[in-house]
């Protein structure tokens, strides 16, 4: 028989104020702008200088998180740590490059290059707690992260282990950000936060963040909700989502009348947000919705911000008004599907459901 | 007893040949693959040599049916050697199962993004390669140029042993019954970002790298992409497919000790190793041939030598590294290993670990240095990478 | 010589990122690596770059560093012979 699988902690730096645990969403801050910075923490509250010297900003933002996560869940070491990123921590690769093509390939020094390594954040974790269990990281566009949740449920459902750090994380750096502009992958017009689906603009507002959870065999009293199914795909036609989520559905023997609310992955692009109202005028027209990147921002790893949300949602059975996309009422919901994906690639699904 | 999972097909491009073929002519005539570099003006040029694939990218993209400058040769790669493992398994209807893709890199499209660094603001006929940074866009090449559609694909970025750790998830997919069928492996080209990278951890040799040596001075940086297809028992069976080997066990461990060199002792290989033999259900004596990680830096084959001698209690079985001919080729290192341990098994031979003189004064491990016949049953490969990551694999003839 | 210590404090301090470290607190004879200012291998390959860029000395092998980057006062030392030399 299957094991099951819980969420058992969360921890979470944002473009919002989510790095005090203890808060969901009461206090907004609103953007008018293309990016959107985290709020950071006071570093050195969790960080001490020696270590801190070194580390990539991603690093830190994740290392904040993560032990917000490890110390929710009563833990100081996992059997696994699993970090989702799109891109690692791109401000010490972009100025490993500059510094080549500046230097002539002189005078290079190795923080940066060894920072640029996709899986220092993972590295540094186990660094940090002495794990030395599984660890891996996946770097797949917008499915980074749903990706980790996958491989994190095979582990506890193969018992490989019993409890798993899982994490996104992504930076927010200039030349990325002016580079993806020339293509139209970020606005070039600023927008405010609650304009976002009104834009009618091409491209996101790009963002960054760290989002870590401890996943577990075990449900406990810190125990937010049960993850019961994850899947991605590379890509889906327009005309193919609906039987896609319906198949997926089904295999977890559930219709979509049993989904009390559907946290879709709105970013204010003008061209690929249609694939979200397909859900939301189609078969979850007359279910709860809700939304999140005006919160957040656009990244890789914006769906561990989802996943933060709807387990926020689940724990606390109250979903906050400001991301309550239509006009159908929920409270305590039993279960909340996400679905997410970029410029009509790396598609995701997950599920949670309450226990 | 842990159950096989079946390879059915398999593909390769490195510095010793543009297929499997060549791949294993190179290996048994000691056909060196390594060389001074010709792709790339850097400054090292001199300084360094590398495990370089003569073919030009514009070659390559004759090859492919693509326009000039289309991707990063880490893509080219990648599409080549994937669709040699499905052409070698088969396949001719590639969604026919619940299909996935699963695919390491560490520098993805790199080679394009240091050269347009700049030239993006001034040049939009370059604009297509920026989101080729992305380290998924490679995959996302691949799965579409294989036909795959509505699929689980992933990417896998753990330094080294990236490509390694693609084939224990694929193996585990299918072991869950997420997967039917996968294709696993991985692709790097070379760039100036790890040329440089590497040249500022100064572990870079500039003559033929020489593992397990005393006197070794460093790795020798290559190029490649590897890839396999697994399949399920029942596709095989259906199919009546022909089986290749099997991926018998998996171990992945952290060192947790620094962030790029290993242990003295080697406590995360020792983990990763000790793991894959119980995922196997085999005892160390089981293993006929180790293909080492052998990178010839200083650190890694003490560290390597040093945990082979904790597993195998002193009695350490044959063993040779295969970097001699190819190059450290980073994130594909254990794909094109896994070619070659399932080589060795189909010929029962073990490849020589070229350019070994002098035994280290540390221990007294001794690769074999010449061509060897040998039946040969399970062979164990390792992967080993910064950030304290150590992946072993195990191969085997029967399931 | 005391000029060029002093130097070189500064410059270990900017180059390593030591932010909470002030040049008073390092002694002239402090051990550099492990107990002292706790330097690792990747500062020792950070102080090899400074030596080539600032100093114009090239070491071809990492292990050299060890007794170069013993301290401040053997680091001023190399430096000095290097330029007498």
């Amino acid at each position: 028989m299957k094991k099951r699988v819980y969420i058992n902690s969360v921890g979470s730096v944002s473009a919002q104020k989510t790095f005090e645990n203890t808060l969901f969403l009461e206090e907004i801050t609103s953007y008018n702008d293309t990016t959107m910075g985290v709020i950071n923490p006071n570093y050195k509250d969790y960080i001490p200088p020696a270590a801190a010297r070194r580390m990539a900003k991603g690093i830190k933002m994740s290392t904040v998180s993560s032990k917000t996560a490890l110390d929710e869940a009563g833990l100081d070491n996992v059997d696994a740590i699993i970090v989702g990123t799109g891109l690692g921590c791109i401000d010490d690769s972009e100025k490993f490059i500059s510094a080549i093509i500046d230097n002539k390939e002189q005078f290079l020094t190795p923080t940066r290059f060894i920072q640029s390594s996709h899986n220092t954040v993972s590295g540094q974790i186990a660094l940090g707690i002495g794990c030395k269990g599984y660890n891996y990281t996946y770097v797949n566009g917008a499915t980074s992260f749903e990706s980790c949740l996958i491989d994190a449920m095979i582990q506890l459902q193969l018992e490989e282990a019993e409890n798993v750090l899982v994490g996104g994380v992504d930076e927010l750096v200039p030349h990325h950000v002016n580079t993806h502009r020339l293509i139209n992958h970020i606005k070039k017009i600023p927008v405010e936060s609650a304009h976002l689906l009104a834009s009618k603009t091409e491209g996101c507002v790009m963002a960054e963040g760290a989002h870590f959870f401890v996943l577990s065999e075990k449900k406990q009293a810190s125990t937010y909700a049960e993850l019961i199914g994850v899947r991605t795909y590379n890509i889906l036609a327009q005309n193919q989502l609906a039987q896609t989520v319906t198949a997926f559905l089904k295999e977890h023997e559930l219709s979509s009348d049993a989904i009390d609310l559907v946290v879709l992955g709105y970013n204010g692009d003008v061209t690929f947000d249609p694939y979200y109202d397909l859900l939301a005028k189609g078969m979850f027209a007359d279910t709860a919705q809700a939304y999140t990147k005006h919160l957040s921002g656009e990244y890789d790893t914006a769906g561990g911000f989802a996943f933060w949300f709807a387990s926020k949602v689940m724990r606390t059975g109250t979903l906050p008004a400001v991301a309550h996309l239509n006009k159908v009422a929920i409270t305590k919901p039993k279960t909340i599907l996400l679905y997410n994906q970029y410029r009509g690639e790396y598609h995701s699904l997950v599920l949670l459901r309450q226990c | 007893m842990g159950k096989g999972i079946a390879i059915t097909g398999m593909g390769v491009i490195s510095a010793i040949g543009n297929n499997v073929e060549e791949n294993y002519e190179s290996l048994i005539s000691k056909k060196i693959g390594i060389t001074k570099i010709s792709h790339i003006d850097t400054v090292h040029k001199n300084d360094i040599m590398v495990g370089e694939i003569p073919t030009t990218n514009s070659v390559l993209e004759t090859q492919l049916g693509l326009s000039p400058d289309s991707w990063s040769r880490t893509s080219l790669l990648a599409v080549i050697a994937a669709k040699q493992a499905v052409t070698n398994a088969g396949i001719t209807d590639i969604n026919a199962f619940r299909t996935g893709l699963i695919s390491g890199t560490t520098v993805g499209g790199m080679d394009k993004s240091e050269q347009y660094f700049y030239e993006y603001f001034e040049n939009d006929k370059t604009w297509h390669h920026i989101n080729g940074l992305h380290a998924g866009d490679s995959t996302q090449k691949i799965a579409l140029s294989l036909g795959l559609k509505s699929s689980f694909t992933t990417t896998i970025s753990t330094a080294c042993s990236s490509a390694a750790n693609a084939i224990m998830l694929g193996a585990r997919m299918i072991k869950s019954g997420q997967l039917e069928r996968v294709i696993v492996g991985g692709a790097d080209c070379l760039s100036k970002f790890t040329i440089n990278g590497f040249k500022t951890l100064m572990i870079l040799s500039d003559t033929y790298n020489t593992p397990f040596d005393d006197n070794r001075k460093g790795l020798n940086l290559g190029e490649s992409a590897a890839y396999l297809v697994l399949e399920s028992d029942a596709v095989v069976a259906k199919e009546n497919k022909k089986v290749l080997a099997y991926v018998k066990g998996y171990g992945n461990a952290n060192d947790a000790f620094h962030q790029t060199a290993s242990s003295d002792n080697g406590d995360g290989a020792v983990l990763a190793m000790e793991q894959a033999l119980k995922v196997a259900g085999l005892s160390p004596d089981s293993v006929d041939y180790i293909n080492a990680h052998g990178t010839a830096t200083p650190n890694n084959d003490l560290s390597e030598g040093r945990a082979m001698n904790r597993v195998f209690n002193g009695k350490v079985p044959d063993f040779s590294s295969t970097k001699a001919f190819t190059g450290h080729t980073l994130a594909t290192a254990g794909a094109i290993e896994a070619v070659y341990a399932v080589l060795a098994l189909q010929n029962n031979v073990i490849f020589p670990n070229l350019n070994f003189r002098t035994p280290m004064q540390e221990f007294d491990l001794l690769p074999e240095t010449e061509l060897k016949q040998k039946e040969l049953n399970v062979v164990l490969s390792n992967s080993f990478g910064f950030g304290g990551n150590c992946t072993t694999l195990l191969f085997s003839k029967e399931a | 010589m005391t000029d060029l210590k002093l130097e070189l404090k500064e410059k270990i301090i900017e180059q390593l990122n030591l932010e909470d470290v002030s040049v008073a607190e390092i002694g002239d004879k402090d051990p550099l690596f492990g107990e002292g200012l706790g330097l690792d291998s990747i500062d020792a390959l950070e102080l090899i770059v400074m030596l080539d860029k600032d100093y114009g000395i090239k070491l071809a092998d990492p292990k050299e560093g060890k007794q170069i980057f013993e301290s401040v006062e053997t680091m001023a030392a190399y430096i000095t012979s290097k330029k007498a030399g």
